[in-house]
């Protein structure tokens, strides 16, 4: 997690919106993350991500004061907010981030949230406390149980929307095979389910098509017309093989890195 | 002809030259100057430039050619009437340093100019040499002069005069070549001037579109440095419409004019079955990882990664077309399928890029088109289905229609397809703009002077012309600044 000065993008934001960085201006990736709060008046955002390959390492290894080269945005189209009744928030793993300042905004339109978090485990929980600040309600699940009660968060998701009033509707974030199976529940009862899919992506402008996912079997671009959907017609089989589009190439990539990493640390213990 | 004879027939002409006036059969009897280029064997496993420019030898004789036609035909071809026949004279006679003024005259980026011109369809169409031979590309080989003598004044450091401040501000939106020539001409002026980029990089498709080997990026950071020397002020990861709106440069944060230049920047699908498997890019995506990110040193420093791949099908028959196909050559395809549906007659592509294509083994599959993209199991694509086409009449452009014969379908095997079928306008300017008007292919509106519907506001290259050419959008920057100066003159 850091705090990232970015006086304009703090500015212009909305939640749902995210930038793309990129740590090197020559050789670097550009990688998307949602802009997960922000302040205006100090001019910085806030990002949260997990170590997943080279460039989140990358970003974790940096010290507080050093410089990202390059951050654009806000990207993306905000999330259309509005006083819907009773929500509930599903966040799975690194998606409770995203899912934070959608949540919020949702708070403050009026709305009764209920809140799931999932994770592997009670270490991988991020943002309870948070969370616990604005749910009428909050249910965590961890896969091992080691915290919470153990469950996917399918289960709880499926027993709210069989209450008598059911839930008006579900915004889910986390891994793409979560939202997919959130989005088999709600359907079943008819709640409209927004997602928010991070597919990869080049510049966030509509210029590559990279991002684009299948909705309704027409093409559609992440970067802008997204990243929120309505998660019953989106295409996720196909959405999660195209995740892995370069599985083996970023592997190479991250273990390149840490080799490099150990060799620095070797030579300046 | 070797460089001895070359150099033996330039001191002939310039001997005849001393007594009398070379006639237009001497002239005619001068054999065209090829340009000097990489062997295609060679250049296929390297991102170099292809050609390597003429020498001083190359380039007078082939500016002998030149007949200095009293009507000189070739300028009324060149969109922005550089005086040409004048350039050519110049280095006929060894004035190389007028030559290039007369061109910076009406052209700000002779070094690109010189290399991505379609001069074919331009200057050298109706070039009078070219006439006589009854082949365009046998005119003079004007876009060789034109680099040669751009590609002298290189690393020099003179920098345009600029006026006194006028404490006028201008926003510039991206920086292509339209943007990068406004940005000049009204900073000459004296005016305070911002270029908003959303990449991170200054260029536009000079920088991540058009390749390395075409046209290396060196020559457009040049230009870039020129505009720092000058005073212009260039902000990446600027995207307007969301990092700030048009509307709030202009009220809030003091700008009085602003030039649109954001290009054509939506790449176009087929809209077939299969086209999200992976493995099939945009021509977009595909050169943008390659040449922005640097794709090709993936492993070696570079964090971009990009296909590995065998066997590749390109669909189009335009430059973007020849572009990628050649890209995904030096990326290491062994087999590379250029796919159209017309002839090689009607391709777009600039002639002198089909002939690199070819000698560097790409395989033209004319008359033929995909119709269904198939995957595997893993939704990798695996082959397309392809129709086989013949040409009917003529349609709007001017081009044969083609048309698909039916039960024609074949297979084509490969691991990577890319669509290079064109842009069409990217929709962000519009969506947050809503006082600009635009047509109905999403294009900006603009009058003669490239003005837009709002006060202050100009605009020009690909996003009002459509997907066009580098001197066009160049040509309407000049225009767009000319008309902000006067504007800005008067308010
Ligand atoms: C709109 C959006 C918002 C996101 N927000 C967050 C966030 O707040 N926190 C967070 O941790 N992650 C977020 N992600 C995912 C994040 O971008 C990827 O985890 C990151 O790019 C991985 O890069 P890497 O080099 O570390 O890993 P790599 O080893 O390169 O890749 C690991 C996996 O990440 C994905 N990925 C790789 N490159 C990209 C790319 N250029 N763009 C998108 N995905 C890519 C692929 O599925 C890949 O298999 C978001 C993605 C999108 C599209
Ligand atoms: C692969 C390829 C090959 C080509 N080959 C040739 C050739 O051989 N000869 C030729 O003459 N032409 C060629 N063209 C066409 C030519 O490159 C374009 O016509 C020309 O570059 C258009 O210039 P432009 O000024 O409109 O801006 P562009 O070059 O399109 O640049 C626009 C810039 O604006 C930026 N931008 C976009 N939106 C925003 C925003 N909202 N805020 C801030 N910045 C923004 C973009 O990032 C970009 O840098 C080719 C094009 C391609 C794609
Ligand atoms: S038309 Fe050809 S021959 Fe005539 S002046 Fe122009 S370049 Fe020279
Ligand atoms: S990231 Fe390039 S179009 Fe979405």
């Amino acid at each position: 997690m850091a705090d990232i000065e970015a006086p304009l993008v703090a500015q212009a934001r909305k939640p749902g919106q995210f930038v793309i960085i990129s740590i090197n201006n020559e050789y670097g990736e550009r990688i998307p993350l949602t802009i997960a709060g922000a302040d205006p008046e100090k001019g910085t955002i806030r990002l949260i991500w997990q170590r997943l390959g080279k460039t989140t390492a990358e970003l974790a290894d940096l010290q507080e004061g050093d410089e990202i080269t390059n951050v654009a945005g806000p990207l993306g189209l905000p999330t259309h907010l509005e006083k819907f009744g009773t929500v509930v928030c599903v966040g799975g793993g690194i998606g409770n981030a995203p899912l934070l300042p959608i949540a919020k905004a949702l708070k403050e339109e009026g709305n009764n949230i209920i809140s799931i978090l999932g994770a592997k485990n009670k270490e991988l929980l991020i943002l309870e406390e948070e969370f616990a600040q604005i749910s009428d309600e909050l249910i965590i699940t961890t896969d091992d149980g080691s915290y919470g009660r153990k469950a996917l968060v399918t289960e709880p998701l499926k027993e709210l929307c069989q209450r008598n009033a059911k839930p008006d509707q579900v915004f889910a974030i986390g891994p793409a095979i979560m939202m997919k199976f959130c989005c088999e529940v709600t359907k079943q009862f008819d709640i409209p389910t927004q997602v928010s899919l991070n597919t990869i992506m080049v510049d966030g402008t509509g210029m590559c098509g990279g991002c684009r996912i299948e909705f309704d079997n027409k093409p559609k671009f992440v970067c802008v017309d997204g990243p929120e959907f309505d998660g019953h017609k989106v295409n996720f089989d196909l959405m999660m093989k195209r995740l892995n589009a370069y599985q083996d190439q970023e592997k190479k990539a991250l273990e390149q890195y840490k080799e490099h990493q150990c060799k620095i640390e070797q030579i300046e213990p | 002809m070797t460089d001895k004879e070359r150099q033996q027939l330039l001191q002939q002409l310039l001997e005849k030259q001393k007594t009398d006036k070379l006639k237009p059969s001497d002239r005619y009897d001068i054999p065209q100057q090829d340009m000097p280029e990489q062997d295609p064997a060679v250049r296929r496993g390297n991102v170099n430039e292809v050609a390597t420019g003429y020498t001083e030898t190359h380039a007078r004789l082939e500016a002998m050619r030149c007949l200095q036609c009293k009507k000189a035909p070739c300028v009324n071809g060149c969109p922005v009437q550089i005086r040409i026949r004048d350039f050519v004279t110049a280095i006929a006679e060894g004035n190389y340093k007028e030559a290039l003024d007369i061109i910076k005259e009406n052209s700000l980026l002779p070094a690109v100019c010189g290399r991505v011109c379609p001069q074919e369809v331009q200057c050298q169409q109706t070039c009078t040499v070219g006439k006589k031979f009854k082949d365009p590309t046998k005119g003079v080989s004007i876009g060789r002069l034109e680099r040669y003598v751009a590609d002298l004044n290189k690393n020099s450091d003179s920098v345009p005069t600029v006026a006194a401040e006028t404490g006028k501000k201008i926003a510039i939106i991206g920086s292509g070549p339209g943007g990068i020539v406004t940005a000049a001409d009204v900073r000459r002026a004296g005016h305070d001037v911002t270029i908003f980029e959303a990449f991170h990089k200054p260029g536009g498709v000079m920088v991540y579109g058009i390749p390395e080997f075409r046209l290396p990026k060196a020559i457009v950071q040049e230009e870039i440095d020129t505009l720092t020397k000058m005073g212009v002020k260039i902000v990446y990861n600027f995207i307007v419409g969301r990092t700030r709106t048009l509307e709030q440069l202009l009220t809030e944060d003091g700008f009085d004019a602003a030039y649109i230049g954001v290009g054509a920047g939506l790449p176009r699908f087929m809209g077939i079955e299969g086209e999200s498997l992976i493995g099939v890019y945009s021509a977009n995506e595909y050169l943008t990882r390659a040449n922005l990110m640097k794709a090709y040193d993936f492993g070696r420093g570079a964090d971009t990664p990009i296909a590995l791949s065998k066997k590749v099908a390109v669909i189009g028959g335009g430059n973007v077309a020849m572009d990628s196909a050649r890209t995904a050559l030096r990326l290491g395809a062994e087999k590379v399928y250029l796919v159209y549906r017309r002839t090689e007659k009607e391709m777009p592509a600039r002639i002198e890029e089909v002939h690199h294509a070819k000698e560097e083994g790409i395989e033209f599959h004319i008359l033929q088109s995909p119709k269904r993209i198939i995957g595997d199991e893993n939704s990798r694509v695996v082959a397309i289905e392809c129709l086989k086409y013949e040409l009917g009449e003529p349609d709007d452009s001017g081009r044969r229609r083609p048309i698909p014969i039916e039960g024609s379908e074949f297979r084509i095997d490969l691991d990577t397809c890319i669509m290079a079928i064109g842009n069409g306008a990217n929709p962000l300017i519009r969506q947050t703009t809503p006082e600009l008007e635009f047509n109905k292919w999403g294009n900006i509106v603009v009058d003669e002077n490239c003005k837009t519907s709002m006060e202050g506001v100009y605009a020009g290259g690909d996003i009002v012309l459509g997907a066009a050419t580098v001197i066009l959008a160049m040509g309407q920057g000049r225009i767009a600044a000319a008309a902000i100066n006067e504007y800005l003159a008067k308010k």
